[in-house]
């Protein structure tokens, strides 16, 4: 049922070829249109460049997109409750390999995978996602990703990203070439109605075809969050979890800083908007939140056919959103309840307080564990050095910090910092 | 001799639709395999974190005998099982006596701030989150090869090659279902 799954996507396949042969048209009537004769070159120039583009993307873009997004990585003992998760999904989705795990520190929750295959594959989420996150919800995010990971969504999407960009290009090129010799082409007499047509044909290319591709790329992109949601379902049996989880996501304020236009696609929720409540248009990378999260609370099971009826009965659409290939499913996989450590979180146990404060204030004592937690990891990925104070205290000294002496903000003990020489003089990181 | 090709053309067909069939079921075969070995990994990581567990609680826990006691037999158990049934349920017995001890653990506020603890604790509830996917997963992977091996026609080559059916893993976990109770007094 797993390979299936990968080989059942013609849907999305008919619509990357639909957008090949946007891209090898407008190749060919740009050509055609400045060049006439040459429609046939035009449409290989087109296809050469998106080949070009493909490659670099194929071998570089993992690292590339990482360090677009400012991730860095991390291991066991950096944030063990990370890491942990994403080797239990490892093991829950049956990947042959596990995929690095990556660390970007921006307080807006979100999280992307990316890889061209499984055995190159890395998960990035960020500290914010971290602090908001209990273990059950963050469970629930990394069992998305790795469902994009599992299905191959990464490279059909990385691949359709590049031919959006390719037709961007030409199209631009073509435009400002138009602009620029204002129909050189008419010179070249003889046939006046046939060029006529291709001029018409051109320019109607060079307008629609980038919209058109990306309206495409954008429907892609859609299909592959409701099945990578139905997966994440599926490996932890939980959908209340990446519910949650979702729930927080959208509620949080902040974009992400590190996102652009290009990326947007791959996060689990698009980073550069809050619309979620509103509903899917054709112009959105992701299926409106609320949405999922109606789908996912709506599920009576745990398997891909469960998620297909939630889908089909929250949207009242006939038809589902899971390959039917998927569906060949077992029907009834159950549900299960939340995990015994989110239980155990929730029971510290202060005398004289009512269950709900103390749920409350649990809660909130595990977040501030988890922030702190990850705010360590941040500093010592930054290289700052930790300073103990006697009340208490654990002063963080950035690299670049100069002077000799810290004062600490609590009890104003002075401090020597001689000896911690800073591991990098051109920093110019001041105190914190 | 147009009805020889077509007849050994057939036949060339059939062969490899055979050796399709044979391919896969061989292929499940392995996935099973891996995602048993990937349990039995799971459970030997436990049992290896299970002594360390026992030594950083023991002095805090001076009233928890039994708990700790339910703990290290179940562990020998555990070793001691045989078969895919047996080793299922000394690992659940295994799962709930742990399951107790961090229950009890809740009513000692310097063990909670023990690091060592915390890590192993942590540790641990990974290592049980481990154990119950690749289980699911093992049995995934077990449904699909015996679904594989009983219908036709792929049941002719597995009978032919003695593919036979592999046994499930289920834990009987009626301890991991409830919440863990904990004493207010």
């Amino acid at each position: 049922m797993w390979e299936q799954i990968r080989s059942n996507r013609r849907r999305s396949i008919w619509l990357a070829m639909f957008m090949a042969a946007l891209l090898v048209g407008l190749g060919y009537f740009l050509a055609e249109y400045f060049a006439p004769g040459y429609g046939i070159a035009g449409s290989v120039l087109a296809c050469g460049i998106w080949m070009v583009m493909a490659l670099t993307a194929y071998f570089g873009g993992n690292q590339m997109f990482l360090a677009m997004a400012r991730a860095k990585r991390i291991e066991k003992q950096d944030l063990p409750r990370l890491y942990n998760i994403v080797e239990e999904m490892t093991i829950a989705s049956g990947l042959s390999k596990m995929p690095a795990v990556y660390l970007i520190d921006d307080p807006a929750p979100n999280a992307f995978a990316t890889g061209r295959n499984p055995e190159n594959a890395a998960v990035a989420v960020t500290s914010g996602l971290v602090r908001m996150c209990n273990r059950d919800e963050l469970q629930g995010v990394i069992a998305h990703e790795i469902g994009h990971i599992r299905n191959r969504d990464v490279l059909l999407m990385l691949f359709a990203g590049v031919m959006v960009g390719a037709i961007a290009i030409l199209a631009e090129v073509g435009l400002r070439s138009h602009w620029f010799m204002g129909g050189r082409s008419r010179r070249s007499s003889g046939d006046g109605g046939g060029q006529a047509i291709i001029v018409l044909v051109a320019i109607a290319l060079m307008i629609l075809a980038p919209l058109i591709a990306q309206f495409i790329y954008f429907a892609i992109s859609r299909k592959r969050e409701y099945l990578a949601d139905a997966s994440a379902a599926r490996y932890t049996r939980y959908p209340e979890g990446l519910a949650s989880a979702l729930e927080k996501i959208a509620a949080a304020p902040a974009k992400l800083a590190s996102a652009s236009k290009v990326t947007a696609p791959m996060y689990i929720i698009n980073p550069l908007s809050r619309d979620g409540s509103r509903a899917a248009n054709l112009s959105s990378t992701h299926p409106p939140i609320t949405e999922r999260i109606k789908i996912l609370r709506a599920m009576g099971g745990a398997s891909f056919a469960a998620y297909d009826e939630a889908f089909r009965r929250t949207q009242r659409k006939r038809a589902g959103v899971i390959p039917a290939s998927a569906l060949q499913d077992q029907e009834d996989i159950d549900l299960r309840t939340p995990t015994a450590a989110e239980r155990l979180d929730r029971l510290v146990m202060p005398v004289g307080v009512t269950m709900a404060e103390m749920a409350g204030s649990a809660d909130a004592q595990a977040a501030k564990r988890r922030a702190r937690e990850v705010d360590d990891v941040l500093y010592r990925k930054d290289r700052y050095r930790a300073l103990a104070c006697p009340c208490g205290t654990s002063l963080k000294i950035p690299p670049g910090y100069l002077a000799s002496q810290v004062t600490c903000p609590h009890c104003e003990r002075r401090h020597e910092v001689t000896r911690f020489q800073t591991m990098d003089a051109s920093d110019p990181a001041g105190p914190s | 001799m147009i009805p020889l090709l077509i007849v050994l053309g057939l036949l060339a067909l059939v062969v490899m639709f055979l050796v399709g069939i044979y391919n896969s079921l061989v292929g499940l075969r392995n996935q099973v395999r891996d995602a048993w070995s990937q349990i039995d990994v799971q459970l030997k990581r436990r049992f290896d974190l299970i002594p360390n567990l026992l030594e950083t609680v023991k002095g805090y826990m001076k009233h928890e005998r039994e708990t700790l006691e339910s703990i290290t037999q179940a562990r020998a158990a555990a070793a001691g099982a045989q078969t895919i049934g047996e080793r299922a349920e000394a690992e659940s017995g295994l799962t709930a006596a742990l399951g107790r001890l961090f229950a009890v653990a809740e009513a000692y506020p310097d063990l909670k701030a023990n690091q060592n603890f915390l890590a192993l604790q942590e540790e641990l509830t990974s290592t049980e989150n481990k154990i119950s996917f690749a289980r699911q997963f093992y049995n995934d992977s077990v449904l699909n090869y015996n679904n594989k091996t009983q219908m036709f026609p792929s049941n002719i080559i597995a009978g032919m090659f003695n593919f036979q059916a592999k046994e499930f893993f289920e834990l009987k976990e009626p301890e991991q279902r409830e919440a863990p109770k904990v004493d207010f007094s």
